[in-house]
C-alpha cells in the first residue's frame, strides 16, 4: 500500500501557520502500541479536499486494483472483445456502473443523444421514429436484473483454465435499470396480428441484431436509458439499450436504434454462427435464450486468498437464475461430500443476483469449496461433468456448472476440478 | 478512432432535415388522428400517448437492411465469384486470409468440413452456418471490420459468391450470385440445428432433492489445475496453446 500522497496546498498553508506551535513528538516505540493509533495521522491533522474538488467522485486510490480486466489471447482485437467484472472485490448484489463488464463487437459507439433515434418498423399499424426526448415521456419502471454473457465460464468447458472468479465468472453484472416497458412502445406503433418476432438492432458499427419472440418482448423486456440511477455508460449502450431479463447478454442490444416486427425469426449471425451451442453429436442447439441457475464463491477465490490465518472466515458468493429467484444456495468445504445451506442476504429479486454467505471457523486445513444454487422452480445447478456428459466440451456457451476452489493451508486459492 | 469529417457532416445535415420535418410530421399525424372517422376498433387504439412520429419510407429503407433465410429483404443485384475474389483480396484477406483460412485470431471463413464432432471443431460458413442469407446480411451490416456499410449490394453478392466458392458449395469461377438465384443455394449444415432442449438433460429432467450428507464414499481428489495451464493474465509468458472460448 502506498503512503499518503502528501498534503495539498491548503494543508501546507495550514501547516505553515501551525508551525509556531509545539513541534511533533518523536514516534512512539512499537512496544507502546500501534503507530496508527499513537501517531497523529495526516488526515487527522490537515484539511482535506473541499466539496467541489471531485464533482463526480471516484473510488479511493487504495481501491485502484478493483478494475475490469481482459484476457488478451481470447480475441483478435480489443474492439470485438470482452472484459470482466471484478466479482471477487465486490459485495452485495449491485454492480457499480464503472465495473460492469463490457462486451462489444465493434468498439464503444459514442453517441450524441440528440442524434439518436429509435425506429419501430415492420408488422405494425404505423412505423414510428422516436427521439430520446419522446422516450423520456412514456411511463417508466425500475427493475434490478443480472446481465450474463452466454459465454461466461465458456473458457472452462474443457477444464480449469483461468485462475480467478473475475475471469471464470466475471461476464455478469447486476444493476437497477430505469426504462420503458417494451410493450408500451410497441403498442404505440400498434402490433399487427401476424407479429410473432422482433429484431432489435444496434446503432454501432456491428449493427447487432437478434431475433426475439413476441411473448418475451411483451412480458418483461424494457427499453432502458438509466442504470443505477444515472444515464447508461457509453460502454453499456448509451443512450438506449434493450433489457431482456434472464436471457443471454447478447440479446440485450446496446445503442438500440431500431426494432423490426416480423412473423419469423431472422437467423442473424449472432444466432447461427454465434450463440448456438454445439453438442457432441455435431448438432447444435439454437435459440438457447435463458441463462440457467448458477452460482460462484467470490471470496475466498484465486484473486482473494485467505491472508488472516485460522479462525473466523467469511465465505461469500453470488447466485442467480434466468428463470426467477434463487431460493437456496448450499456450500461445501470438502468437495461436495457434505453441504451446508448458506445464508442469503439482501434483496431476493427475480432474474437478479443474490448474495450468499457461509461463516465458518477455518482450522487451517485444505478446503475444496463449491456452491450449488437452487432456483424458485427447484432447478438445481448441475456439476460441470453432468453438463459435459450431456453436451460434450464444445458448446462454448451456457456453462453453469459448479465451480471448485482449492484453498491450501497457506491460504492461497486455485481453480481446480475434482473427482 | 477514425472519424470521417464527411460522414459527420452528412449526419448533421440528415439530422437537420429530420428536425425540420419533425414538427410538420407531428402536426400531420395529429391532424390525421383528429379527423379520422370514428370506426369500431377491434383492439385498443394504438398511439395511446401520441409520442413519436411516422417513419418515412426512405428512413425505413435506410435502416431496414436485414435479410431472412427465405430471401425476404434481399436487394436487387448480382456478383460473380471472380469479382468477389478480387474484392476479397483487397478488402478482406488481410484478416481472413487469401482463401478464408483466417489470419492470426481472426475468424476462419472456409473449410472445417466434418470437424463438428472432433475434439477441436472448425466452425465456418461451409461447415457450420445454416443459411446463406446470414452471410449476405452480416457482410453488408458489419464488414469490413472498421469500415462497415462501405460495400455496394453488388459487391456483397460478389463476396458471398466467393465465399461459396471457397467452401466448395459452388465450383465454377464464373458463377454469378443474384437476388434471383439466391434461394436455390443451401448450406451443408442447415439441418443440424435443433431447438433448445436443455431441460431434457438428465441432470435437469430427473432433478431430485440434492444430497447434503456423505454424498460420495471417497474424499475428493484434485484432477485438474488452472495453474498447470498458466494462461491467466499476469501469469503468462506465451499464449500459444491457450484453450477454448475465444470470442469474435
Amino acid at each position: 500500500m502506498g503512503q499518503h500522497k502528501g498534503i495539498n496546498r491548503r494543508g501546507l498553508l495550514t501547516a505553515g501557520l501551525a508551525m509556531g506551535g509545539a513541534a511533533l513528538s518523536a514516534p512512539a516505540a512499537r512496544a507502546a502500541g500501534d503507530p496508527a493509533i499513537l501517531e497523529v495521522q495526516d488526515w487527522n491533522r490537515y484539511l482535506g479536499y473541499g466539496v467541489q474538488a471531485r464533482p463526480y467522485g471516484t473510488p479511493s486510490e487504495f481501491e485502484a486494483h478493483v478494475v475490469r480486466r481482459d484476457v488478451e489471447w481470447l480475441t483478435a482485437t480489443t474492439e470485438s472483445s470482452v472484459n470482466f467484472t471484478p466479482l471477487h472485490d465486490l459485495d452485495g448484489i449491485i454492480t457499480p456502473n464503472g465495473l460492469c463488464f463490457e462486451r462489444h463487437h465493434a468498439g464503444i459507439a459514442e453517441i450524441d443523444p440528440a442524434q439518436h433515434r429509435l425506429m419501430i418498423n415492420g408488422l405494425v399499424e404505423k412505423p414510428l421514429v422516436f427521439t430520446m426526448e419522446d422516450l423520456m415521456r412514456f411511463p417508466r419502471v425500475n427493475r434490478v436484473y443480472f446481465l450474463e454473457c452466454a459465454a461466461n465460464s465458456g473458457m472452462e468447458w474443457r477444464g480449469s483454465q483461468l485462475n480467478g472468479c473475475q475471469y471464470t465468472h466475471g461476464m455478469v453484472h447486476c444493476v437497477m435499470y430505469t426504462g420503458v416497458p417494451l410493450k408500451t412502445v410497441l403498442d404505440e406503433a400498434g402490433l399487427k396480428g401476424t407479429a410473432k418476432w422482433l429484431l432489435p438492432e444496434g446503432a454501432d458499427a456491428a449493427a447487432m441484431t437478434r431475433s426475439i419472440p413476441i411473448d418475451k418482448a411483451l412480458d418483461d423486456c424494457l427499453i432502458a436509458f438509466k442504470m443505477n440511477g444515472e444515464a447508461l455508460r457509453p460502454e453499456q449502450g448509451y443512450p438506449l439499450r434493450l433489457v431482456v431479463p434472464g436471457w443471454e447478454g447478447n440479446m440485450w442490444v446496446k445503442w438500440l436504434r431500431r426494432i423490426e416486427v416480423g412473423d419469423e425469426p431472422w437467423h442473424q449471425r449472432e444466432e447461427t454462427s454465434k450463440y448456438t451451442d454445439l453438442l457432441a453429436n455435431g448438432t447444435a442447439r439454437r435459440f438457447t435464450w435463458v441463462m440457467d441457475v448458477k452460482s460462484v464463491i467470490t471470496s475466498p477465490s484465486p484473486q482473494l486468498p485467505v491472508k488472516h490465518g485460522k479462525g473466523p472466515l467469511v465465505i461469500s458468493g453470488l447466485a442467480w437464475s434466468g428463470n426467477g429467484t434463487v431460493k437456496r444456495v448450499d456450500v461445501t468445504i470438502d468437495g461436495g461430500r457434505n453441504w451446508t445451506t448458506a445464508r442469503l442476504d439482501g434483496p431476493s429479486l427475480p432474474k437478479a443476483l443474490h448474495r450468499f454467505y457461509l461463516d465458518i471457523d477455518w482450522d487451517g486445513s485444505e478446503l475444496l469449496l463449491q456452491s450449488r444454487a437452487i432456483d424458485e422452480n427447484g432447478v438445481v445447478q448441475p456439476t460441470k461433468n453432468e453438463l459435459r456428459s450431456a453436451r460434450g466440451e464444445n458448446s462454448i456457451y451456457h456453462n453453469n456448472g459448479i465451480q471448485t476452489w482449492h484453498v491450501k493451508a497457506d491460504g492461497t486459492v486455485e481453480n481446480v476440478e475434482i473427482s | 478512432m477514425s472519424k470521417s469529417p464527411k460522414l459527420i457532416a452528412a449526419a448533421f445535415i440528415a439530422a437537420a432535415c429530420l428536425a425540420a420535418g419533425l414538427l410538420a410530421d407531428e402536426r400531420t399525424a395529429h391532424a390525421e388522428e383528429a379527423s379520422a372517422p370514428a370506426e369500431a376498433a377491434p383492439e385498443p387504439r394504438a398511439r395511446a400517448f401520441g409520442l413519436g412520429r411516422e417513419a418515412t419510407p426512405e428512413e425505413i429503407a435506410a435502416w431496414d437492411i436485414d435479410i431472412r433465410p427465405d430471401g425476404a429483404g434481399l436487394p436487387a443485384g448480382s456478383g460473380t465469384v471472380l469479382a468477389g475474389d478480387e474484392l476479397f483480396q483487397e478488402q478482406c484477406a488481410v484478416c481472413h486470409g487469401v482463401f478464408g483460412e483466417g489470419a492470426g485470431r481472426y475468424p476462419v471463413l472456409a473449410g472445417g468440413f466434418d470437424t463438428l464432432t472432433k475434439e477441436r471443431p472448425e466452425k465456418t460458413v461451409g461447415s457450420y452456418w445454416p443459411y446463406l442469407s446470414t452471410l449476405y446480411d452480416y457482410i453488408r451490416r458489419a464488414m469490413p471490420f472498421g469500415n462497415a456499410h462501405s460495400l455496394t449490394d453488388d459487391q456483397v453478392y460478389a463476396l458471398t459468391a466467393y465465399l461459396l466458392y471457397l467452401n466448395d458449395i459452388v465450383t465454377d469461377e464464373d458463377f454469378e450470385l443474384s437476388k434471383e438465384n439466391f434461394a436455390e443455394i443451401t448450406l451443408p449444415n442447415e439441418d443440424n440445428f435443433v431447438p433448445d432442449d436443455r431441460m431434457e438433460e438428465a441432470h435437469y429432467r430427473d432433478a431430485a432433492e440434492p444430497c447434503m450428507k456423505d454424498c460420495k464414499p471417497d474424499p475428493a481428489k484434485v484432477v485438474m489445475r488452472a495453474r498447470i495451464l498458466d494462461v491467466t493474465p499476469g501469469s503468462i509468458e506465451d499464449d500459444e496453446g491457450a484453450g477454448a472460448g475465444a470470442v469474435d
